[in-house]
């Protein structure tokens, strides 16, 4: 017997700003590299996705409405408390199969910080790079600006967990949209770290709501729900990605599927990785007396 | 906006008019003398394809398209096969590394001789739009071919600045891009597809509407006297079998379409299963909504500008108005008194303002939710001293009042003359109710007051949001919808963005 017993973490699920169990009752082994079980991660369901699409729905008024100011402030605030919680979110990823050591652990925290650092700067800067004002020909003043497309759907591969997600994420939460991710059940403890980053750093609840679970069972839903305006996600096997893909027609879905992403690499840090969840709104007035 | 097309601004009023609303007689119509157009242009018995800088015969299949004025047949056209389009695809394949590879500055020249060819020969376009289209001439002639040739215009100069287009990435081009086009604004919506997709390097199959091929096969012609290459520009007609095949081509790189959204959706399934490239321009519903601190008589001329343009067959037509509870009964009559001075009739003639509806199907749609509009209770108003001419497609101009938000006329695209007008209280509802459709493509508002004026902006789900003014188009303005309304957009900066791929520099830059 120890002389004293570790209390062991229970990883739930993050929705509407709370933390609950998987509606299900189903709970994922997390296995390490040897296969032994190093934890338990709550493991979602339909209705746990369609809980999370309406919280998101119901944050993204307030989001999408608030100032780019504050976005970028509460993006940055997370990557402050990222930093905070270095040690456990590395911990997560050296227990979890896809990373192979300590080192490699901090590398890829220190990546995911300095990204979403990145991408809270970008927060009330990339409407001026990529919107403009159009000279017509006639006595208008017309103008383009992007805005948020609305909810967005972050399907993260398992490897890199951590880094993944942030560079799915943050490009969609800067611009305003509000967040449903979904992290493999593969490699899932980071993600249910990463929740509790989020629900300490000013985020309005529903903003990002964070699943783990099975993506082969979760994606054909995200496909057809009718709630979801967008997709960002990596690393899709070709079933799936076909199974997404056809999906998303349905309503017209902006959805973007990287495949042999460099997740390391700084084009993953650029407007244009924002630019798929905007819509670009032209507004013309007459500039005549 | 002049009256001759060929050197006026792109911008235009489609229904810029004199008459003062005051002086029409009430239920009645100024009796103008006919003004019919009266340049002749030759149309040819059958056209073929055109695919790699030649063209084919019109064989098996081929189809009369017809004069929607007066159903009478304009020119056998082919029906494009599944051999057909990959004989385009093929041609188009072949000319891309030579199109994309040409100095870009040159690649702009023939594009600027383009957009000149049609600018002299625009007279000449606007009439074959009007006999094949059963649009106004006085909108093909101010509207439509002024604004294909100022796309071309506009896009040309684009082909050599692609660089400083997408900071951060090397632009690149697509590569053979396939484009369905529509029968509302036929020479336009071919150049809004062509101009972008050619000035950034790639190669073109375009399928024109099976109701209005000739502008485009004009077009065709076009390009082969500006001594385009072959192959860069390929147009194979026929109906949405044709399309199909394009769409789901394994050599077509990009597809773009413009049309509803039930047929888009089946593009995107389609388009899905290989993974190609698509943007979409699909149907809309649009608001229109009028506060009560507006100059009604501006507010009430966008508003017919808005839905009685092409005969309502736009997809940005502002078919649903709000007008806020106040004014609205004031807002009903002058409805009333500018729906009677609208002269419908034949599309040649100068004076009209509605022409005639693009074919038989469309009437038949149109007129189905017109007598649903009746059924579910809303109260119908026409302009009823208008006479319809006894042949050709022709719908009375119309709207409904007390609309509800559940009627079905409020809520499908109905691609015609069909306004529901709805009220509103406070201007949480007008956006509430706007935004309460699967639709976003565009939005008008009337207020004199600015701050007011960029807060709905801001709020409504709309790509277009058009303030104090409806209708407007322009190369510069990127156009395009929110939601079911599509992705991508056409024209301007933005519009570019749906032909190129976009290249990382080469080397870290941290």
């Amino acid at each position: 017997m120890p002389e004293r017993l570790d209390v062991l973490k229970t990883y739930k699920l993050f929705i509407d700003g709370k933390f609950p169990r998987s509606e299900s009752g189903r709970s994922i082994e997390v296995k390490d590299r040897k296969g032994s079980v190093v934890a338990h991660a709550s493991h979602a369901s339909r209705k746990d996705l369609r809980e999370a699409v309406e919280a998101a729905r119901r944050a993204f008024p307030g989001w999408s409405g608030s100032s780019a100011l504050l976005r970028g402030q509460i993006l940055y605030r997370a990557a402050e408390m990222m930093e905070g919680k270095r040690a456990e979110l590395a911990q997560a990823l050296t227990a979890g199969r896809g990373s192979t050591g300590s080192r490699q652990a901090q590398a890829e925290v220190s990546l995911a910080v300095d990204r979403l650092v990145h991408f809270a700067g970008w927060a009330d800067k990339f409407s001026q790079v990529l919107g403009c004002h159009n000279a017509v020909a006639g006595p208008y003043y017309n103008f383009t600006f992007a805005e948020p497309t609305g909810v967005v759907c972050v399907v993260c591969p398992p490897v890199p967990p951590l880094l993944s997600l942030i560079s799915l994420l943050a490009p969609v939460l800067c611009s305003g949209n509000t967040a449903v991710v979904i992290a493999d059940a593969a490699d899932p403890l980071s993600a249910a770290v990463l929740a509790e980053v989020i629900a300490t750093s000013d985020f309005p609840a529903g903003v990002c709501n964070i699943l783990t679970g099975d993506l082969d069972e979760l994606v054909p839903f995200v496909a057809t729900h009718r709630d979801i305006d967008g997709v960002h996600a990596a690393g899709l096997s070709g079933d799936l990605a076909k199974t997404l893909r056809a999906g998303v027609a349905e309503n017209i879905k902006r959805t973007v599927v990287h495949s042999e992403v460099e997740w390391d690499s700084a084009a993953c840090e650029s407007p244009w990785w924002i630019e798929p969840f905007l819509e670009m709104k032209t507004v013309w007035h007459p500039a005549s007396a | 906006m002049g009256t001759n097309g060929r050197h006026s601004a792109p911008t235009v009023d489609p229904l810029a008019t004199d008459r003062s609303v005051a002086s029409a007689r009430p239920g009645g119509r100024w009796d103008y003398a006919p003004a019919p157009e009266t340049v002749k242009v030759v149309v040819k018995p059958s056209y073929g394809h055109y695919i790699g800088g030649k063209w084919s015969r019109a064989g098996a299949g081929a189809f009369a398209t017809i004069n929607p004025a007066t159903e009478e047949p304009l020119a056998i056209v082919a029906q494009g096969t599944e051999k057909d389009v990959d004989q385009a695809v093929r041609a188009a394949a072949k000319a891309l590394p030579a199109w994309s590879g040409l100095p870009a500055r040159e690649r702009a020249k023939f594009l600027f001789r383009v957009a000149r060819r049609i600018q002299e020969r625009a007279r000449e376009f606007a009439v074959l739009e009007t006999m094949d289209s059963g649009k106004p001439i006085k909108e093909s002639r101010d509207v439509d071919v002024p604004l294909a040739a100022a796309h071309f215009f506009y896009h040309a100069g684009w082909a050599d600045k692609l660089a400083y287009a997408f900071p951060g990435r090397t632009p690149r081009p697509v590569g053979v891009c396939g484009q369905v086009i529509p029968w509302n604004f036929p020479l336009l919506m071919a150049a809004w597809k062509l101009a972008p997709a050619l000035a950034c390097g790639n190669t073109c199959v375009l399928k024109p509407a099976e109701t209005t091929p000739l502008t485009a096969l004009r077009l065709a012609e076009v390009f082969d006297e500006c001594g385009v290459p072959p192959g860069v520009l390929n147009v194979v007609t026929g109906d949405g079998r044709t399309g199909a095949a394009i769409v789901s081509h394994p050599g077509v790189d990009k597809v773009a379409f413009t049309g509803s959204t039930e047929v888009g959706k089946k593009i995107a399934a389609a388009v899905a299963a290989r993974g190609a490239r698509l943007s979409l321009e699909l149907g809309g519903k649009s608001p229109h909504i009028i506060f009560e601190d507006a100059s009604l008589d501006q507010a009430v001329e966008g508003v017919i500008a808005g839905i009685y343009f092409n005969q309502g067959e736009v997809c940005c037509a502002g078919s649903r108005l709000f007008v806020q509870e106040s004014i609205l009964t004031e807002v009903i009559t002058r409805l009333e008194r500018r729906l009677a001075t609208l002269r419908v009739g034949d599309p040649m003639d100068k004076n009209t303002d509605v022409g005639a509806i693009n074919s038989r199907d469309q009437l038949d749609r149109v007129s189905h939710y017109v007598s649903l509009g009746r059924e579910e209770g809303a109260t119908y108003h026409e302009a009823s001293a208008t006479s319809l001419p006894t042949r050709g497609f022709y719908c009375r101009p119309c709207f409904f009042s007390n609309v509800q938000p559940s009627h079905t006329i409020a809520r499908e695209e109905i691609f015609g003359p069909v306004l529901s007008v709805m009220s509103f209280r406070t201007p949480e509802e007008a956006v509430t109710r706007a935004n309460n459709s699967p639709y976003g493509l565009a939005a008008g508002i009337w207020t004199d007051k600015g701050s007011k004026v960029f807060d709905i902006a801001g709020k409504l789900k709309a790509g277009v949001v058009w303030c104090n003014t409806y209708n407007k188009f322009d190369p510069a303005s990127p156009f395009g919808g929110y939601k079911e309304s599509g992705f991508g957009r056409e024209g301007g900066l933005q519009g570019l963005r749906a032909y190129v791929r976009l290249d990382v520099p080469t080397g870290r830059t941290h």
